[in-house]
């Protein structure tokens, strides 16, 4: 019943929803984990350091595009019942593909676990909730690491590393360019206080007293569909169904009027706050607390009233 | 290049607010508004654009689902596609098979590029591309904001955790659209009129000779949780202190 988990990484660093999903995934089987890619050594010795994982992968010279990847994660798979990753950027784009190459269906964006066989996942952009079950030999699974508790605090482990041999492979396609969001906020998707803007903030310029309160809170910066549309926030901090899915102890969510798509992303939100002018948004009527307000008067008095 | 594929789906209106059936069993889809999946319709967009720039012959749009899909497939030549086929079945059909109707269909039309949206609104299971890239071994760019031909292959942009990448693939390739990656048309009435002459084949899903047999079983569908309105606050002192308390407690957490 051994699963493998993908790890998911950044610039050298293990995400924080790695360490949620190996945590999460603990409850099926004894968990090992793959690195595969650039600083696939640096970041193992982070993943060896997690509660439960009994072995750490290696494929440094295996890219993290899914021509390359998935041949590897299929050519892993006879040795685990499970081969999860975080329902990510990467996971999102592998995982269907390795289980086409074993000729399995994958449940992905897995909320909740109950049982060997048997998932809860979200369809219909969150207004309704599937429980599915399934009988095949292997299961292939994403997990929305926002669903999921953070690892507990556990003294430090150190699972054994061992690369995998001849992993290597030629790449199908061709990196041009990268583009990277600069900024230092805590990751979106796994972040305990998230503040949101909507289109109501009304400019990029808007946008930097949203982050300011973030800064303030130490909080994640996230935006909705339109204000990443009108070109206010870049693509990377969209919430909403076909965005990040968040579920943060508190969202406080500014000039946000709650559009269907967005409240997908925040159905996790443990605590919600509005600031909207409009007191009948859909947003503020489903909010724990409101505030009726302008934003460009109610959030700098907020920063400064946080002292 | 010679030939563009896109797959299209009908799906519950994506304007529709959905209704859980009391018994379970699934999502109340009669009597609804269907239309076509909208990441769909910026795939279309993107294959007639690339038409319309002198880059693709032909668009070739196929739809799997019972004959009222055939609805999707008119929308797509309506807005410029050239040739339809609905692979008919009445069954729900999984990803899987789905990729795997398609990876046949893809076998006969050869085309040099299939663009597919990135997930339908209605399972939200964002595979089918992915499944049908490795069905055929085939390169793959999903999450797709930007698209154009280079030399022998094409251009993509992708949206991604961190940002944006782009790459550069050899054709032929699998692409799945995002929402930023065009605004899809409206067809003119004219161009609506013109769809229903265009060639349309009607084809069982039975003939492809593949296994459309579900591998999993969906137990229950049920609502989310209700989340009940709160408390108006009327200053930004007690605001304050609230998110004060919230994030003390976030952080002890």
């Amino acid at each position: 019943m051994t699963v493998l988990v993908l790890a998911e990484h950044d610039l050298g660093a293990l995400s924080p929803a790695t360490a949620r999903v190996v945590a999460a995934a603990g409850a099926l089987g004894p968990v090992e984990v793959l690195v595969a890619g650039q600083n696939a050594v640096a970041v193992a010795d982070q993943a060896a350091l997690l509660a439960g994982v009994t072995r750490v992968r290696t494929a440094a010279d295996v890219g993290l595009e899914a021509e390359t990847l998935a041949p590897l994660l299929a050519s892993l798979a006879a040795d685990y019942t499970y081969i999860v990753a975080v329902s990510g950027g990467v996971g999102r784009d592998v995982i269907p593909r390795v289980a086409a190459k074993l000729d399995l269906m994958p449940v992905t964006d897995v909320t909740a676990i109950h049982g060997p066989d048997r998932f809860e996942r979200p369809i219909y952009a969150g207004n309704a909730i599937e429980t599915v079950v399934s009988a095949q030999s292997r299961q292939i699974l994403t997990l929305r690491a926002s669903a999921f508790l953070p690892p507990p605090v556990a003294a430090p482990n150190s699972a054994p590393i061992e690369p995998i041999a001849d992993a290597g492979s030629t790449a199908v396609v061709r990196l041009l360019a990268t583009h990277r969001t600069e900024g230092d906020r805590p990751d979106l998707g796994t972040a305990r206080i998230v503040v949101g803007g909507g289109i109501a903030v009304g400019s990029a310029e808007g946008f930097r007293l949203i982050e300011a309160l973030a800064a303030k809170l130490g909080a994640a910066v996230g935006a909705t569909r339109a204000a990443v549309d009108a070109g206010y926030a870049p693509n990377d901090w969209q919430i909403g169904q076909t965005g990040k899915i968040i579920a943060p102890d508190l969202y406080i969510a500014i000039g946000i009027s709650g559009a269907l798509q967005h409240l997908a992303g925040i159905q996790g939100a443990k605590k919600i706050i509005a600031i909207n002018t409009d007191p009948e948004a859909p947003l503020m009527k489903l909010a724990d607390y409101r505030l009726v307000g302008d934003l460009f008067t109610v959030v700098p008095a907020l920063i400064e009233a946080l002292g | 290049m010679q030939k563009i594929l896109v797959a299209v789906k009908r799906v519950v209106d994506h304007n529709v607010r959905i209704r859980v059936r009391p018994d379970g069993s699934g999502v109340e889809t009669d009597n609804v508004r269907l239309s076509m999946n909208p990441f769909d319709k910026h795939a279309v967009e993107a294959a007639v654009q690339l038409a319309e720039q002198g880059q693709a012959a032909e668009i070739v749009v196929v739809s799997i689902g019972p004959k009222g899909a055939t609805d999707v497939i008119l929308t797509a030549l309506a807005m410029g596609a050239h040739r339809g086929v609905l692979i008919e079945t009445d069954e729900k059909v999984e990803t899987l098979a789905v990729a795997k109707l398609l990876a046949a269909l893809v076998r006969e039309e050869k085309p040099d590029l299939v663009l597919l949206g990135k997930q339908a609104v209605d399972d939200d299971s964002n595979h089918v591309g992915q499944m049908l890239a490795g069905l055929l071994d085939w390169p793959q760019a999903t999450f797709a904001s930007g698209i154009k031909v280079a030399g022998e292959g094409v251009e993509v942009t992708r949206e991604v955790d961190f940002g944006r990448v782009e790459y550069a693939l050899p054709l032929p390739a699998i692409v799945t659209a995002d929402l930023r990656l065009n605004t899809p048309r409206n067809a003119a009435l004219p161009m609506v009129m013109k769809a229903r002459s265009k060639p349309l084949a009607v084809r069982p899903a039975a003939e492809f000779g593949i296994d459309l047999a579900p591998k999993l079983k969906i137990e229950r569908v049920s609502p989310p949780p209700e989340r009940s309105g709160g408390e108006t606050l009327t200053d930004i002192a007690a605001l304050a202190r609230l998110i004060a308390d919230a994030r003390a407690e976030a952080e002890i957490g």
